[in-house]
């Protein structure tokens, strides 16, 4: 079934202040939460990880009133989408997941090291998470990547090569040395000397 | 990969800095973005199961013990590609202020009454042609601080998936003829006149159900559009 032809796509427009009810509830309120920060399900191979940090406005100030959404590969470097062709189809381990920041700015995932994916000319990449950055004061989201600190590939990422050198730390989530679970931090800056690099996509 | 994201389809959204919505200010990137090739990870997006949505979760109307107050009305349309190819089986959510133009989110105290039978979230899935379906009440219009006499157009947050990650959306839609439309910034804040256009709804004569409700139509045109031009208009 095809409609007219549309002048373009509906423009983007801020998630606004009010989100949370409806988007991210969290059992405050009277609406269930279509997705959560715990993306692991107990069929899910690969080795479990939290990653967590906080949001900045330009002033410094934690961001309470942001959404955060991940996608991210399985161990194997498969997404759990049907245009990934490799895709296990009994893995229920679908790879998305969606949190509200908290008072303090706070955010945290539980997730699995994601796996190696391809780039457009095969050439493989190093782990990482896709992290789209919504908030009131956003007119359109933000579309920024977490890497990991202890991933030697990091070295021949072809994106994170994009990224001038002094700017890549705001990619790399780092693993806490006191951890015994493996708990990465990374903080988003939305401005400022560390603002976190963000894609053009 | 059979989907397509050319990066021109994104001159219709808003400017990140947008200094007459002054929250902008702090909170839009000052550096520029770092341009890249899509990858497998960009181009993929989230599949839904079917306990994502459940019966009746697209009708606000009937999640409490009594109706909500207000105009009860059905928004409905197409989720399209942008050759309006209607994009099947994504997620739709929406979440509204209620008839007084307040939202249930504890952060809303402004003084208008809360209605114990409306929450104002809602969710659907497009179906096999893009087609979705929303029962709700028309939100009111509501103040805010960002200048002298702020106030929102009435509007419904929309907040859409397409095949990829980078073909998401989050919008609002506004309904036709609201006097309200020249003095917002976040309205304002989409500079091209047609493409405000496309974030106002079109009162629907035809679906208007008759004693019950007024209909409006909302097309919501994600990004991308499917490379295998295998139909002819
Ligand atoms: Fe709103």
């Amino acid at each position: 079934m095809s409609h007219q032809r549309p002048d373009g796509v509906t423009p983007s427009q801020t998630v606004g202040p009010y989100f949370k009810y409806g988007l991210t509830p969290n059992g405050e309120y009277a609406w269930n939460d279509a997705f959560t920060n715990n993306l692991v399900t107990p069929d899910t191979s690969g080795e479990r990880i939290r990653v967590e940090g906080k949001v900045y406005d330009g002033d410094g100030a934690v961001v309470p009133d942001s959404m955060l959404e991940i996608w991210q590969a399985d161990a194997q470097g498969r997404f759990c989408d049907p245009q990934d062709k490799r895709a296990l189809p009994n893995s229920s381990f679908k790879g998305f997941g969606r949190v509200g920041t908290d008072a303090g700015g706070g955010y945290a995932f539980d997730t699995i090291k994601p796996g190696q994916v391809a780039d457009p000319d095969g050439k493989p990449q190093a782990p990482h998470i896709v992290l789209a950055v919504f908030a009131r004061g956003m007119l359109l989201h933000l579309y920024t990547r977490i890497y990991f600190d202890d991933e030697a590939s990091n070295a021949s990422d072809p994106v994170l090569a994009l990224v001038p050198a002094d700017r890549r730390a705001t990619l790399i989530a780092r693993r806490k040395a006191d951890s015994g679970n493996a708990v990465y931090t990374l903080d988003i800056h939305l401005q400022g000397d560390n603002e976190t690099v963000f894609f053009d996509v | 990969m059979t989907l397509q994201y050319p990066l021109q389809s994104l001159a219709a959204h808003p400017a990140r800095l947008s200094p007459a919505y002054r929250s902008t200010l702090k909170r839009a990137p000052t550096k520029p973005l770092i341009p890249m090739r899509h990858t497998l990870s960009e181009l993929t997006g989230p599949v839904y199961g079917h306990e994502t949505v459940r019966e009746h979760d697209n009708d606000l109307t009937i999640q409490h013990k009594s109706e909500p107050l207000g105009e009860r009305i059905i928004v409905h349309g197409h989720v399209l590609d942008e050759d309006g190819r209607g994009v099947p089986n994504v997620l739709v959510e929406l979440w509204q202020a209620n008839a007084c133009g307040r939202y249930i989110h504890v952060v809303d105290q402004h003084p208008a009454p809360l209605d114990p039978n409306f929450t104002g979230a809602g969710r659907t899935q497009s179906d096999a042609t893009g087609y979705y379906k929303f029962i709700t009440i028309k939100p009111g219009a509501y103040p805010w601080g960002n200048h002298h006499n702020a106030w929102r157009p009435a509007h419904i947050h929309f907040s859409v998936f397409g095949h990829s990650f980078i073909s998401r959306l989050v919008t609002q839609m506004y309904f036709p003829g609201d006097p309200l439309f020249p003095f917002d910034p976040i309205f304002n804040s989409v500079t091209d006149e047609k493409a405000r256009a496309r974030m106002i709804s079109s009162f629907d004569l035809e679906n208007t159900k008759p004693e019950w409700a007024l209909c409006y139509r909302f097309d919501i045109v994600l990004r991308g559009r499917y490379a295998t031009p295998m139909e002819t208009k």
